[in-house]
């Protein structure tokens, strides 16, 4: 990998990132949201990491912000673009992202791990899909079940709910 | 390195400039020749012999038409969208096997471990040019289309992926090639019997393949807002749908993307379900008697540039054949209602598709090796 | 009062929708072969087949000022197509024939005859008004320019198109 896309794509993904919570139109929020998404798949594929790249592009990116835009386009935008920014609450919540930034400094640097560069990635043998199959349906079956369950528990509690007449 | 990205470049180039752009501009002039004949027409046969030139003055004219942007839109929205809407069409390109190997380069650009799970995101973002083109327009119609629109695809992608799950189930594999090469060696997708005419089994895997292959073709005119699922742009009702404000290179931009997911879209299914670009010939020597003659741009010298080079037309031939059966359908049958695309989409397609995939498993488990 | 129309009750074959595209893209598919093999008829290619050759005797193109077979102009300029043309299209300006001349009896001829072919309408009243058989609608219909002037036919161009009139009542000629 060249650190050239490393440094790019992580720079496209922090600057949209940032937007995301700059921007006053939900829709640029919502948009910016879903470049810094693709530039964290890219990140991904960079690692060789093909699977969790796509999927990523597929189901937050193509799927779920989709969703988002469909609702926030049915809003009314004006009251949003409005709203004045309350400098105490920004104060505030600068001060508390730099305290926990300068915490996380202050931990990574004494960890000892943290200094050690990592050991180049070793080509695996299997591709990444059928490793992540091989995973969650050998290892971990019990848990995916229980999970598959509890969204088929969600989805037909949301239909139910759509459904019952407003009384 | 030098030489893969040298290969890479030059494929990429050729793919996109040489072979996808001439053929969607040559698909609009088959699409209003081809409509012309169904409805006892003639169609545009003016410009040059039998109106060969047509896709030429059309660029012409929209190129030098003005493009104007509407006081009351989004005017940074309304300038990306049309760039959205026909990027994604053209990066799905990317990872489809369109040839065997040419001077022993393999005929595709990224031959990437999840391939198809590439086509179905980069195909899921395309929505996001009609929906931003409905909404940066900032009128009604437009919003409408674009409304439709993202719902309808997103509808739409669930039964598309739903169908390709027994092709997996038998190949085991995500990567196109490997689904080619398996295609190759036991029969295409569609007719699986094909490689093993004698094996039962392969018999009984028709049909999931078969429900599979009308399943995902459906879904792919629908993914591709092509007649009966036209419902983004329906004339008759939203006036242009999403692209209603835009008019000159903009809106070109627009109906070619459509038209460049079109082909996109062929390719996948050829992929799929049709041999990619596999076409056995039968032959008969007398050293091996009646056998069928694989071509490809393994053979060796000038033979395999040749080959190569047939591969590579059986491929496009493949996806123009499959062009013109969405022409075809386009000029027949008449738009669906919404709550009838809907129901399509949520109740008939996607729970064939779910017993489909149930069917393909019994079969896959069963069937000897 | 409401009538209610009863929705039809479709069979499983009808359900399916299947059949029904299948007829119909059997049907579109016929239509195309059909026009393949040219079996078709199809509208007349105009610019390159016309319809002259099948035009009608009393077809209504343009009009025309005619000679006759002595190759004399057959207008004596008596103004009344000018008078009688509904979009006031024809404009002549009269002039007088020299004494000594051997249609002096005649008394005028036309110095100027001008149709505005944009504004005339194909009626045909000039024709049917003219006592000297001299303006005639004839088959000419493709009549085109790129300035209004181009448009407006002179005296020179109604009697290219006009040509010569065979079969004409003499009626200026002397006796015997």
């Amino acid at each position: 990998m060249s650190p050239f896309f490393f440094w790019f794509f992580s720079a496209m993904m922090l600057v949209f990132g940032a937007a995301v919570i700059i921007n006053r139109n939900p829709i640029a929020s919502a948009l910016s949201l879903v470049v810094s998404f693709v530039g964290l798949a890219a990140l991904f594929m960079t690692l060789d990491a093909f699977f969790i790249g796509i999927i990523q592009v597929l189901v937050y990116a193509g799927a779920v912000m989709v969703l988002f835009l469909f609702i926030i386009m049915l809003l009314d935008l004006r009251a949003e673009e409005r709203r004045k920014i309350n400098l105490v609450a920004f104060g505030g919540g600068l001060a508390v992202a730099l305290v926990f930034f300068g915490q996380l400094y202050l931990v990574i640097g004494q960890l000892r791990q943290a200094k050690q560069p990592f050991p180049p990635l070793a080509l695996p043998r299997v591709d990444d899909v059928r490793s992540v199959g091989l995973l969650l349906f050998g290892n971990y079956n019990l848990p995916f079940q229980i999970i598959a369950v509890l969204i088929l528990v969600a989805t037909i509690g949301v239909i139910v709910l759509s459904k019952r007449e407003l009384r | 390195m030098t030489f893969l990205v040298l290969t890479s470049l030059l494929k990429i180039f050729g793919i996109v400039f040489l072979v996808i752009l001439p053929m969607v501009s040559y698909t609009v002039y088959a699409e209003r020749r081809v409509s012309a004949l169904i409805q006892d027409r003639l169609g545009p046969n003016r410009v040059g012999p039998a109106g060969l030139f047509q896709p030429i003055a059309d660029a012409m004219k929209f190129i030098l038409k003005e493009d104007f942007t509407p006081a009351h839109v989004n005017k940074f929205y309304f300038w990306l969208a049309p760039c959205l809407a026909m990027v994604p069409a053209i990066m799905t390109i990317a990872v489809v096997p369109f040839g065997s190997s040419l001077l022993g380069v393999p005929m595709v650009i990224a031959d990437i471990n999840v391939g198809v799970l590439y086509v179905f995101a980069i195909a899921s973002l395309g929505v996001y040019g009609i929906v931003i083109a409905g909404w940066a327009s900032n009128s009604k119609y437009p919003f409408l289309g674009g409304v439709r629109s993202s719902s309808q695809m997103i509808s739409y992608e669930l039964s598309l992926g739903l169908a390709v799950i027994p092709i997996f189930l038998l190949v085991g594999q995500l990567r196109l090639t490997s689904i080619v090469d398996y295609q190759i060696a036991n029969g295409w997708m569609i007719a699986p019997f094909l490689g093993d005419p004698t094996n039962l089994w392969k018999w009984l895997l028709t049909i999931p393949m078969l429900i599979s292959f009308v399943v995902f073709t459906i879904a792919i005119f629908a993914e591709t807002n092509r007649l009966p699922f036209d419902l983004p742009e329906a004339e008759t009702e939203l006036v242009g749908g999403y692209h209603t404000e835009y008019s000159s290179m903009k809106f070109a931009l627009f109906f070619l993307g459509e038209y460049a997911a079109m082909i996109t879209g062929s390719a996948i299914i050829v992929t799929l379900f049709l041999g990619a670009w596999h076409l056995p010939i039968p032959w008969w020597n007398h050293a091996h008697g009646f056998h069928w003659l694989l071509i490809s741009g393994s053979l060796g010298g000038w033979l395999g540039f040749l080959g190569g080079l047939f591969n590579i037309f059986t491929f496009f031939a493949k996806v123009a054949v499959l062009l013109l059966v969405f022409i075809w359908v386009r000029w027949t049958l008449p738009r669906f209602r919404y709550d009838q695309l809907m129901r399509l989409g949520w109740v008939f397609f996607f729970e064939i598709a779910l017993v489909n995939i149930f069917i393909a498993a019994i079969i896959v488990a069963y069937m000897p090796k | 009062m409401s009538i209610v129309v009863r929705r039809p009750n479709l069979s499983w074959s009808e359900k399916l929708y299947l059949p029904a595209i299948f007829s119909g893209m059997i049907i579109t598919l016929g239509h195309f072969m059909k026009m393949l093999l040219g079996r078709t008829k199809v509208t007349m290619q105009y610019p390159e087949e016309k319809w002259d050759s099948h035009l009608p005797d009393h077809y209504r193109g343009a009009p025309a000022l005619v000679k006759d077979e002595r190759d004399r102009l057959r207008c004596v300029a008596c103004q009344l197509c000018e008078f009688i043309c509904p979009p006031r299209a024809i404009k002549i300006v009269p002039g007088e024939i020299p004494l000594g001349d051997r249609f002096a009896k005649v008394e005028k001829y036309p110095e100027e005859f001008d149709i505005d072919m944009i504004r005339c309408i194909y009626c045909g009243m000039c024709e049917e008004v003219c006592p000297e058989q001299a303006i005639f609608l004839r088959k000419d219909y493709a009549i085109t320019g790129l300035t209004r002037a181009e448009m407006v036919h002179d005296k020179k161009k109604l009697i290219e198109i006009g040509g010569v009139m065979h079969g004409l009542v003499l009626k200026w000629n002397e006796k015997k």
